[in-house]
């Protein structure tokens, strides 16, 4: 077995690829909205990414234009309501997360699936890979959905997940976030993603956060506290804005 | 308005994402099925993989109802039978399997979307039914990665290769 990699290693290697791709960026102005799919300092990219380029496809009837439709019929009332799944409420910090989907011409994404799920307060999530040894909460689950509304809002109540290790590295820890899955109007607007929260100290530890070496698209990952979204004598607010990357021909065309 | 970047789906979505009857678009079609590969071949037990379709008239409206519940308990009751949906997401077992039933698209081509922990960023791709169907840009040395092999009647198999020799194409769609 090799070494496992030191904190210190990993910082390295963030370093030395954020350098890396600043220059490129200005040299030949690769995107950088996103991660590179090939990325050190997470280990699990080293075997998991297409060494080969992806061939461009430009078909304006490719299917990927469109993409899955759901109504109300796929979202129940309580999905949106993390604390209230269970018999019990689920321990933790009761917060909730509200912002708009949009696309890039900043139109709202209307009536269309966004799917959460989180650790618990503890840092644990209840599935059967996670060997975490923090509590399980019997009263939280952390899974929801909700469709956005006529202005592409989506809002969730839910507790603060906390931070929890994980095996990249030598004494590796994730900030804590929400995952986020988001449809567009087209199949290639797809979005997985995660929610962070602000002024986390495990920022610049973390590999997965930093695989985005810009800067300002790094902190379009991280929502706003914001009072006024804050509930009295009830829960903390956030604010996170979503706006969904895609083939310029999705941007013209009129949302159904 | 710059998009909010992407981030892995991480190993940890499979009480979440996954959903009853999510590899049934429909029954008494085709069965499509494989495996998902690393560049070392390994399987990948832990990749989750989306499917969007044309009916087999060629129509890509889809209809909602693909998570279609129960209007008492908020239960998951799965699609209704009837509408044909055009979505499906299946993760892929402990041996990197997945399979798909699903009727044969119109348009030829069924796109799939690949997430996975160790992937950053999502990848896409598309199972041909038939060489004819192929668009004119792939490289032509590649183009038999896109094509699913007939095992028998209406059974088909399609592996994903993430790396390696036997890399699949994965598209740029702009």
């Amino acid at each position: 077995m090799p070494t496992p990699p030191t904190q210190a290693d990993i910082d390295r290697e963030i370093a030395e690829l954020r350098e890396l791709r600043e220059l490129r960026a200005t040299e030949d102005g690769e995107g950088r909205d996103h991660p590179p799919r090939d990325y050190a300092p997470y280990r699990s990219t080293a075997l998991r990414h297409p060494r080969q380029p992806l061939i461009a496809l430009k078909d304006p009837d490719a299917a990927e234009l469109t993409g899955p439709v759901f109504g109300v019929t796929d979202v129940a009332a309580l999905d949106a309501d993390l604390t209230r799944q269970h018999l019990g409420e689920p321990l933790g910090e009761r917060i909730t997360v509200r912002g708009r989907v949009l696309d890039r011409n900043g139109r709202p994404v209307r009536g269309q699936l966004v799917e959460i799920w989180q650790a618990n307060a503890s840092g644990r999530y209840p599935h059967r890979r996670d060997d975490h040894p923090a509590p399980l909460d019997p009263n939280f689950t952390g899974v929801g959905r909700c469709l956005t509304d006529g202005d592409g809002g989506y809002a969730f109540t839910t507790i603060k997940p906390g931070a929890y290790p994980w095996r990249n590295h030598v004494n590796a820890w994730r900030p804590a976030h929400i995952h986020f899955s988001v449809f567009g109007t087209a199949f290639a607007q797809r979005l997985v993603t995660q929610m962070y929260f602000p002024n986390d100290p495990l920022f610049p530890y973390d590999p997965i956060l930093n695989s985005v070496t810009d800067e300002r698209a790094r902190q379009r990952l991280v929502a706003a506290y914001e009072h006024d979204l804050s509930v009295p004598e009830w829960s903390l607010g956030y604010r996170w804005d979503i706006v969904l990357d895609g083939p310029a021909a999705t941007w013209t065309e009129e949302n159904r | 308005m710059n998009p909010t970047p992407s981030q892995t789906v991480g190993p940890f979505y499979g009480y979440a994402l996954p959903f009853p009857g999510g590899g049934t678009i429909a029954t008494g079609g085709i069965i499509v099925h494989g495996h998902v590969y690393d560049g070392a071949g390994a399987p990948v037990p832990d990749a989750l993989l989306e499917f969007w379709q044309a009916s087999p008239s060629g129509d890509l409206t889809g209809a909602p109802g693909t998570l279609r519940r129960d209007a008492v308990n908020g239960a998951l009751l799965g699609r209704n039978g009837v509408d044909f949906t055009g979505f499906g997401r299946v993760a892929t077992d402990a041996d990197g399997r997945w399979t798909l039933r699903t009727l044969v698209p119109g348009n030829g081509y069924i796109s799939v979307c690949v997430f996975a922990r160790g992937l950053l960023h999502h990848l896409y791709t598309r199972i041909y039914l038939a060489r004819e169907d192929f668009p004119d840009s792939l490289p032509p040395e590649r183009a038999h990665t896109l094509l699913a092999t007939p095992e028998r009647e209406g059974v088909h198999r399609f592996d994903v290769h993430l790396q390696g020799e036997k890399e699949t194409i994965f598209f740029d769609l702009g």
